[in-house]
């Protein structure tokens, strides 16, 4: 032992060597790992290239410019036929990959937030139904939710000549929700200015009243005043133009029932079972960010005078709104990949319609490439806008 | 090797069964990095990306084109064989789990030619999506499964080796609830369910756009969902092969009340597939279905080929194998007496349709012309000689 302490590491014992350097040693093994990635990186690349030669299929996303040759059944945004390309048909599928994730979460945040509110109630029934309804969504699978939905409840219904009639000239029947579509005339263009200026005064008459309230403690009736910028405005464009708005009532054909606006069976589906399915859960995280605010807050807000109602606004949600972002994030990104499961019903978003691609044209590469790097990207940017919001609605030190 | 046994035995998932596969084929000796390589095979199997099958195997793993599937098929002693998840007629299994059909007999006839052995053939049952990408990544050693043939299909990769079946596509409607209608010209406005990524979805948009119709497709991957759709009333017509039809038709829950138009819209040529780059194995099984359609034509059957084996006359002899000194087995690969052990499992071309198609099944489908070259059909044996 002795005689190795004798023995100089280097000429000044004082110095330690690079060998022993924590510091020196971290960028050793980092810049290790990094070449033995990007060489693991390297050989795949070369190794897939090498395959992809050797089983004649050229690669490369040319492809994406033929003609795709099949029909979509449900193209809401795009004007899309079978003389389009493969690159339109993957667009209409991202797009109703985003239309379904878009309004399964908007729908599930609200079903989620009121289950969640309605778990903590004081009303013995309102309580259990709302345990009830967490406990059987949570615990059944989401492809049985679709399929519920799809074949319990939405093929059952009557067939197009028997179709159910609802109020505003609206149909139900087995081939899908059938509403009227409005048919904008000459000068309906005034109508959405007046919604953009409605927007636009809501913000500014937002800002004022916090202001004046601050300055002088006086509340104004936000809420009511948006509420008329906001319809009352387009309503009175049209009226000066004299009402250039007309409806397209669907109307039975030889098949179906023809013009309106139509949502098919299969969207609907999709939606009902993604937004009940994840409410189950964003249920669970709001009765938990709200439990998770200290009583001694609400006590406090009492004591100083404050009713129930501005109390849960003003007191415990935006406190409980610090616990529920993070993992509310996580079920949005859930949702978004759930929405995959459509294909099992046919609802073309973009595994379906990048399945049918994959299978006419027989590259499997670039597809499932191009799955990965939507998938990918969707879920990178809600999460950035989620840590965004997040960041928002933070603790600010004062 | 331990694995085979594991592998191959019902125990595992077809999805991994399917990437094992691909790893076997993996030539270890250039690279040793096995550990990653399963990993990852298997990170991308949890994605449920079917389509991920082929493309990961490609990815990762070295093909199998070149390889000798003859040879690789008599070392593990069986054939593994592409089918239809469930077409009545052409490939369905039955309440015990046993497959039977057109397809099937012919996935039996290989085996029969190869092994002496009909029974030697294990089924992988797959979907339109499915099919080629698990022939490509050597999931199966030979896709049978109503496949058209194509240009497209032909150049990537794969190989036709002949048509078992003459078909074209056309529909079929609800005629009690359709009562005026009786010509697929009058679909226009209708929805019609159809399976995703087919020939037929192609020929669907291509027949609409020529006729200036407009329809409104609903898709599945899965024919159990394009039936079950279409039973429930999601669709005014089905749109596939007409085989496929008259097969589906027996299983909807009323069957006198739908009837196939008359129109026919495709040429749909379906036969087997294997990987291109393999000329023996293609040769087998292209032999194999001229082998069934000769013995129908010198009226060799299931019941007499043992007997005209030992008879006289030369071309018989010849296709049997039992002429002096001939090579003709041999230098496919497999015995002289292959198209005995054929005819001897499943019967010849006739049989196989009659038994399984024709007027001894539930389809009743004729001949028409799927009959022999000397009956008016388009069914021709190039001569075993």
């Amino acid at each position: 032992m002795a005689s190795q302490d004798i023995t100089p590491v280097g000429k000044d014992s004082a110095k330690v060597s690079l060998l022993n350097d924590p510091k020196f040693r971290g960028y050793i093994f980092q810049a290790v790992a990094v070449l033995v990635i990007a060489g693991l990186v390297y050989w795949m690349v070369n190794n897939t290239i090498a395959n992809l030669q050797r089983a004649n299929l050229a690669s490369g996303f040319g492809f994406l410019d033929g003609r795709s040759g099949f029909d979509i059944s449900s193209s809401p945004y795009l004007a899309y036929s079978s003389d389009s390309t493969y690159l339109q048909a993957l667009w209409v599928g991202i797009l109703n990959t985003l239309t379904v994730a878009f309004a399964g979460i908007i729908t599930a945040t609200i079903i989620g937030f009121i289950i969640g509110i309605g778990r903590l109630s004081h009303n013995w029934l309102i309580r259990k139904i709302c345990t009830v309804y967490v406990e059987v969504f949570r615990n059944i699978p989401p492809l049985l939710v679709i399929f519920f939905w799809y074949s319990g409840v939405l093929s059952v219904l009557p067939q197009a000549r028997q179709s159910i009639s609802l109020p505003f000239n609206t149909f139900l029947n087995n081939r899908g929700f059938f509403f009227p579509a409005p048919v904008f005339g000459e000068g309906a263009w005034l109508a959405g200015v007046g919604l953009l200026v409605g927007i636009a005064g809501t913000f500014f008459v937002r800002r004022w009243a916090y202001k004046r309230q601050m300055a002088t403690g006086q509340q104004f009736p936000v809420g009511w005043t948006s509420l008329g910028l906001i319809v009352g405005l387009p309503v009175l464009a049209l009226a000066i133009k004299g009402f250039p708005l007309s409806f397209d009532y669907p109307v039975l054909g030889a098949f179906n029932l023809k013009g309106g606006s139509q949502v098919g069976p299969e969207f609907m589906s999709l939606f009902l079972a993604l937004s009940f399915y994840t409410a189950a859960f964003i249920a669970e995280i709001v009765r938990a960010g709200i439990r998770g605010v200290g009583k001694g807050q609400s006590e406090a807000a009492h004591a100083l005078g404050l009713r129930a109602g501005p109390t849960t606004r003003l007191v415990v949600v935006p406190q409980a709104m610090r616990i529920i972002i993070p993992p509310l994030t996580s079920q949005y990104l859930n949702l978004t990949k759930n929405s995959s499961l459509a294909v099992a019903i046919g609802y073309p978003d973009l595994v379906a319609v990048g399945g049918t691609i994959l299978n006419q044209t027989n590259r499997s590469i670039e597809v499932v490439t191009i799955w990965l790097v939507v998938y990918l990207s969707i879920s990178v940017l809600t999460s950035l806008f989620m840590n965004w919001f997040n960041a928002k609605m933070a603790l600010v030190e004062r | 090797m331990a694995f085979d046994s594991c592998v191959n035995g019902r125990h595992i998932g077809p999805f991994f069964r399917g990437a094992w596969g691909a790893i076997r084929q993996y030539d270890f000796s250039s690279v040793g990095t096995m550990g990653i390589n399963l990993k990852g095979q298997i990170v991308m199997k949890n994605l449920v990306l079917k389509g991920a099958l082929a493309a990961s195997a490609l990815v990762l793993l070295a093909n199998a084109a070149s390889a000798a599937t003859l040879d690789d098929v008599k070392k593990k002693g069986f054939l593994q064989c592409g089918v239809n998840t469930g077409l009545p007629g052409f490939a369905s299994p039955n309440d015990k789990g046993e497959w039977s059909g057109f397809d099937v007999d012919y996935c039996r006839a290989v085996a029969a030619a190869v092994f002496g052995d009909p029974t030697k053939v294990k089924y992988t049952p797959l979907s339109a999506k499915d099919r080629l990408p698990a022939l490509q990544s050597g999931e199966i050693d030979v896709l049978i499964r109503n496949t058209t043939w194509t240009l497209s299909r032909d150049e990537q990769g794969f190989d036709f080796t002949g048509v078992n079946y003459y078909d074209g596509q056309g529909f079929m409607i609800n005629s009690k609830k359709l009562s005026g209608i009786n010509s697929a010209l009058q679909l226009s406005g209708a929805s019609v369910c159809v399976q995703a990524g087919t020939t037929t979805e192609l020929n669907l948009a291509d027949y609409f756009k020529a006729n200036k119709m407009e329809y409104n497709p609903v898709v599945f991957e899965k024919v159990e969902e394009v039936n079950a759709a279409y039973d429930s009333g999601r669709c005014d017509a089905y749109t596939t092969d007409q085989s496929g039809l008259y097969a589906y038709r027996l299983a909807l829950t009323a069957p006198d009340d739908h009837i196939v138009l008359p129109e026919i819209i495709s040429k749909e040529p379906l036969g087997p597939v294997v990987r291109q780059g393999d000329q023996q194995w293609a040769d087998i099984i292209r032999w194999t279905h001229y082998a069934l359609l000769t013995a129908e034509e010198l009226g060799i059957t299931k019941a007499n080929v043992e007997e005209l084996a030992k008879g006289d006359s030369p071309e018989v002899k010849r296709v049997l194998g039992q002429e002096a000194g001939t090579k003709l087995g041999t230098d496919l690969g497999l015995t002289n007496d292959w198209v005995v052990n054929i005819v001897k499992a499943v019967g010849n071309y006739g049989e196989i349709f009659d038994k399984n198609l024709g007027s001894g099944s539930p389809l009743k489908i004729a001949r028409g012309i799927n009959a022999q070259w000397s009956k008016g059909g388009l069914q021709y044996a190039m001569p075993i000689r």
